[in-house]
């Protein structure tokens, strides 16, 4: 198909297109951020320093990408980072218990977890109550459950060791092995996430699901009365993000073996943060997968930037929380600059 | 899923003289609100049958019936000499019902393109590699477009950044490119300026002699008159009129949406005392 020519239309530069992209803000705010700690920390610039910088940035990314079509689909879920330690620990207590082969509760562990994000999604559709009050829900009931059955089963606050298992060596291959090219050295988080980045950003674009993903989040009722199945598209993301979340919480047990029940409490906001920076709206609608990548990649070089230049971690939220308000202004500044130049 | 070529295939003809869409006594109630009740209207091939009704008339009540966003409780719904009862919209629109709302129509974020596919984007591929035709579906929506008689300057822009009459044809040229037999429309000018409504009137009537039946739902008997050839009068949640173009003038028409005798004595009680307005010309009160 040809091209559209018309007279009106004053051929758009390429600096022009890509200031329309919503993951734009996030890029100048990345660079913005690398400088930064390129000057001020003498080792940020290691090559070994960025297979950390990218380590840090993947364990947050892999949640941000669902996060981010979430938002895109116009909901949130603040039970996500919780749901991480609830995958992670169901494997972990039900391959003690039974004893079994460690594969077999990260199996179950999987189907819970996709549970869970199905019930998330269809308590949201079916008593469409805001997803902020449905999630903070889950997320309560999750945080009292994790510590619950972890007291009531083992005792303590932590799950018992399980890296004696069957099985557990090539769960660790999956989930938590890592390669040393050179000076660097690379956990496997990264490529999952870059993986799921590929996945979303080509759902999100190329496929129908991405199209009613964008339409469930900019317009619910336009896109039902056109036929676009609402409902089950946003259980659908609902479980993507519970799919991620056990990615996230196999990583978790199998890098250390044991499991604690208090953890991930603070992490959705995390996710919703490298999102917002990635570019998504609050209100839904508009976002990229992409986007909430170079929002982890930001988090992860504040993250290990602050390390780096030897200051005092006291201070990581402080600055976290001034990038997320930095990055969001940038945002909004760069879109009125695009759209007054469209 | 299914793709958009399932458009295609017709079904059986029905015999000459079946109205498209027939509604029969149609009631419907919302708890112990009677929304409305007993509702009668014909839409045929080629023409356009106004719902005309002020506010909390019941227009938006008989509109959702058509449109199958909630079924009706009592009278029969007929397309094409076949009893329906809709509980989805998608099954209305699988039966060529596409109904175009004022505020609904379209996601205001998304590319016009995007929009125009919305619910039945065309795939090519298999499996995991199945994905938009993007490049149909960009070059489509610019010659369904064009074919209306809009010339849009940019398929990829956001639909929200196009002006409101704009939009509303958008959504007329989609329903008539998708194939549908009937076309709603709810309140297509009540938003837009006297030009906007005259070209939004324009692609209405291109509908019509498209060979579509069109349902144009206003409060404007001047833009209905302009193009309709049924009118049908909703009033209070009953239907207060049922009248042929060749049976109504304008005037008339205006008058009894207006309500005839209490249109005098508002004429009445607003007249200034120096004036010397008469009010209109006694008729009957259809009421």
């Amino acid at each position: 198909m040809s091209p559209v020519d018309d007279e009106r239309l004053a051929p758009r530069s390429v600096v022009r297109r890509l200031l329309a992209r919503p993951e734009l803000g996030s890029a100048v705010g990345a660079v913005a951020v690398f400088v930064f700690f390129s000057i001020v920390a003498d080792s940020f610039l290691r090559a070994s320093s960025l297979g950390t910088v990218l380590y840090a940035s993947s364990t947050i990314g892999i949640m941000a990408v669902p996060v981010a079509l979430l938002m895109i689909g116009g909901e949130f879920d603040l039970s996500a980072g919780v749901l991480v330690t609830s995958s992670a620990l169901v494997s972990s207590m039900f391959s003690y218990q039974m004893t079994a082969n460690v594969w077999v509760g990260v199996g179950v562990s999987l189907l819970v977890t996709l549970a869970i994000g199905a019930f998330n999604g269809i308590l949201l559709v079916r008593t469409k109550l805001p997803s902020f009050i449905i999630t903070l829900g889950t997320f309560l009931m999750l945080t009292g459950l994790n510590l619950g059955f972890t007291k009531l089963i083992s005792g303590t606050v932590s799950t018992k060791s399980i890296s004696d298992m069957e099985g557990f060596p090539t769960a660790q291959d999956l989930f938590a092995s890592h390669w040393t090219i050179g000076s660097v050295d690379l956990q496997v988080t990264i490529a999952w996430w870059l993986g799921l980045v590929v996945v979303a950003t080509w759902v999100l674009l190329r496929t129908r699901a991405g199209n009613w993903i964008f339409a469930a989040g900019g317009n619910a009722d336009a896109a039902r009365a056109v036929g676009v199945p609402v409902a089950r598209t946003k259980i659908g993301l609902y479980m993507a993000v519970a799919f991620c979340a056990w990615i996230s919480g196999q990583h978790l047990l199998f890098s250390f073996d044991v499991v604690q029940s208090g953890e991930g409490v603070g992490n959705e906001f995390l996710y919703i943060i490298a999102a917002v920076i990635g570019g998504c709206l609050m209100t839904g609608g508009y976002g990229s997968a992409i986007g909430s990548a170079v929002g982890a990649f930001i988090f992860g070089m504040t993250n290990k930037g602050i390390v780096y230049a030897q200051w005092n971690p006291d201070w990581f939220k402080f600055f976290l929380g001034a990038m997320l308000l930095l990055a969001t202004l940038l945002n909004a500044w760069v879109r009125k600059r695009a759209e007054a130049a469209a | 899923m299914n793709d958009l070529t399932k458009d295609t295939p017709a079904p059986a003809p029905a015999p000459a003289g079946t109205p498209l869409v027939e509604l029969t006594g149609v009631s419907k109630s919302y708890g112990n609100v009677r929304a409305l009740r007993e509702v009668s209207l014909e839409v045929h091939a080629g023409e356009i049958t106004c719902v005309l009704g002020d506010n909390g008339a019941g227009k938006s009540t008989l509109i959702k019936i058509i449109a199958g966003l909630h079924p009706h409780d009592a009278g029969t719904y007929t397309i094409e000499g076949e009893q329906v009862r809709h509980t989805s919209p998608r099954e209305a629109l699988d039966r060529g019902i596409a109904t175009v709302y004022q505020d609904l129509a379209v996601v205001p974020l998304m590319p016009v393109w995007r929009n125009f596919f919305l619910g039945s984007e065309p795939t090519k591929g298999r499996g995991p590699l199945r994905r938009l035709d993007v490049a149909a579906m960009r070059g489509t929506t610019h010659q369904a477009l064009l074919r209306m008689g809009i010339d849009l300057r940019d398929v990829d822009q956001p639909i929200g950044t196009l002006s409101g009459g704009e939009r509303q044809c958008v959504a007329i040229a989609r329903a008539v490119h998708f194939g549908a037999k009937v076309l709603v429309l709810d309140e297509p000018t009540a938003a837009l300026g006297v030009k906007q409504s005259g070209v939004v009137l324009k692609y209405v009537a291109a509908a019509r002699d498209a060979g579509l039946g069109v349902v144009l739902i206003t409060h404007n008997p001047h833009h209905a008159y302009l193009v309709g050839d049924r009118f049908i009068l909703l009033k209070r949640g009953t239907m207060s009129g049922s009248h042929l173009k060749k049976d109504i003038t304008l005037d008339e028409l205006t008058r009894e949406m207006a309500g005839g005798s209490e249109l005098d004595e508002l004429t009445h009680e607003l007249m200034r005392r120096t004036t010397t307005a008469p009010p209109a010309t006694d008729p009957e009160n259809p009421a």
